[in-house]
């Protein structure tokens, strides 16, 4: 939907936010039944499509910036040469047919007393209930040198798929044989906890094939391997001896001149990929739903409606997280369902219906072909007060295996399906 | 004598529908890769779609990888998270679904 076109069919409502075409006028009307979504990630695309699935009688706005949906799972085989871009993307016109009417801008303010949120291009949309989704942003500051050599590009993160998985791609597809490219992993908690030693994985696998005399540096803040470890280094050992090297408790503290600095020593890599620390997308911390560290946002796990603040559910990787629960694709698009039927069951007064149990699957690749997995599944403690794994359920692949690569394809497929089609 | 009866089928059927959004919450945890209700993704999926089953087939293949007997690459370990009830209720609610 064009963005003239939203504002008529606001217009031709009961009750309507102002948007950028009445400038100055503030948002008095309140909205009746619409829910706002900030962010069209795997946690607010899918908040979006299932409240309209169970109760078609709510309005339901998606604000996001960008023009489609960029899956990180999968986008570390675009590292390796084994997938593109385009595979890895997804419009909205998904949500579009189920009655979401998408708004391509920047929601940069929430005013929770008011109910409303306003537009970086501006205007305001008036909401009953907001749902935040805004995944993360980094806390560059804590590696020095780090903005400035991002700005030249001589430092990437891309750990928001985009724009950066095809710079770090040309980069290695560059670099010399014989070079090294360094991959720095920040300190546990972070997004998808599998998915740097997924990324030395895909890059190994692209510099043995391609660049035989080539090597990647794995420097980790973690004291080893956060996920599914055994298998990784099974797979690095049998796959990846000559062309991977992993260390760690290396927490890299700088970046200077084609070099990275660790607490005890400076590396020179060709390539750097340095992933910052994390915390909670800007919109959650302008909103004051963070709550912890100054980084995560605490929630009620029946509903995920923020503990700060009534009316504002917080999904996916800006959460914090519950005890043994990942911060992933699976877990954002099921975070997704708890406040989907939290939001469905208040506003027709029919209530939740049962306290949440999800499940988190999250696959990945250690060659071409092959894939890992890990598994859990969580339920709603009343003495505990939050989600906590099943005792008994869950676990890792036996082995990798073909037969994993072939259902992590079919994962994926699956959950962009379910969350944006 | 007709109210009556109204108002006895709707106490019958208030359970029923509780029954019904638990069997529909926790069976959309599946869709990562079952599908939305459960309809798997068009000619790519190695899975049967869920959306139609007899009920009473998706409650034994449950129990089936929850004790061992089927053999699987992660039902086994997603199957042992869930309850008699929880399974049935699962069961029952992707059995209602459309192809």
């Amino acid at each position: 939907m064009k963005r003239r076109d939203f504002i008529k069919l606001a217009g031709a409502g009961a009750a309507v936010g102002t948007l950028s075409g009445l400038a100055g006028c503030a948002s008095t009307v309140p909205a009746k039944a619409r829910v706002v979504v900030i962010g069209g990630g795997f946690g607010g695309a899918t908040a979006a499509k299932y409240i309209r699935l169970w109760a078609p009688a709510v309005d339901v706005v998606l604000v996001e910036r960008e023009s489609a949906f960029v899956s990180c799972p999968i986008s570390n085989l675009v590292l390796g040469g084994f997938s593109s871009m385009q595979e890895i993307t997804t419009g909205y016109n998904g949500l579009r047919q189920h009655g979401v009417q998408v708004v391509q801008d920047e929601a940069v303010g929430i005013d929770a007393a008011k109910k409303s949120v306003s537009l970086a291009r501006g205007g305001d949309i008036a909401y009953e209930r907001l749902v935040v989704s805004p995944g993360i942003d980094f806390n560059f500051g804590e590696i020095q040198g780090y903005e400035p050599a991002m700005q030249q590009g001589r430092v990437l993160h891309a750990w928001k798929a985009g724009a950066q998985t095809v710079e770090l791609r040309r980069q290695l597809e560059g670099m010399r044989d014989g070079g090294v490219a360094i991959l720095s992993i920040p300190a546990a908690p972070y997004r998808c906890p599998p998915g740097p030693y997924e990324r030395a994985c895909m890059i190994a696998a692209y510099l043995k094939q391609a660049k035989p005399r080539s090597k990647l540096l794995v420097l980790d803040a973690n004291p080893d391997v956060t996920s599914k470890g055994g298998l990784f280094k099974a797979a690095w050992k049998d796959h990846y001896a000559g062309n991977l090297e992993y260390r760690g408790n290396a927490k890299v503290v700088a970046v200077e001149g084609g070099a990275v600095r660790t607490e005890f020593d400076t590396v020179r890599g060709e390539v750097l990929n340095v992933v910052p620390p994390q915390r909670a997308g800007d919109i959650a911390l302008k909103a004051g739903l963070i709550t912890h560290n100054n980084r995560w946002c605490d929630v009620d796990w029946r509903s995920m409606e923020s503990k700060k603040v009534p009316g504002i559910h917080v999904l996916g990787d800006a959460t914090l997280s519950a005890p043994g629960m990942p911060k992933s694709g699976s877990m954002a698009n099921n975070h997704a369902k708890i406040a989907a039927a939290a939001i469905v069951g208040a506003l027709t007064g029919r209530g939740a219906g049962s306290d949440p149990k999800i499940l988190n699957t999250c696959y990945s690749f250690v060659s071409q072909k092959e894939a890992i997995r890990v598994s859990s599944v969580h339920e709603w403690s009343p003495g505990q007060g939050t989600l906590i794994a099943v005792k008994g359920s869950g676990g890792v692949s036996a082995a990798r295996s073909e037969a994993e690569g072939t259902f992590a394809w079919n994962w994926a497929r699956s959950i962009w399906a379910d969350s944006l089609s | 004598m007709r109210a009556v009866v109204i108002a006895t089928l709707a106490l019958a059927a208030a359970p029923a529908i509780a029954q019904d959004v638990q069997g529909r919450n926790l069976a959309s945890a599946c869709a990562i890769c079952h599908g939305t209700e459960g309809r798997v993704v068009p000619d790519k999926s190695p899975l049967i779609p869920l959306a139609g089953l007899p009920s009473e087939h998706i409650a034994s293949q449950m129990r089936a990888f929850r004790d061992g007997k089927r053999p699987a690459t992660v039902m086994h370990q997603i199957a042992k998270g869930y309850t008699e009830a929880e399974i049935n209720a699962m069961a029952a609610w992707y059995a209602a679904q459309k192809r």
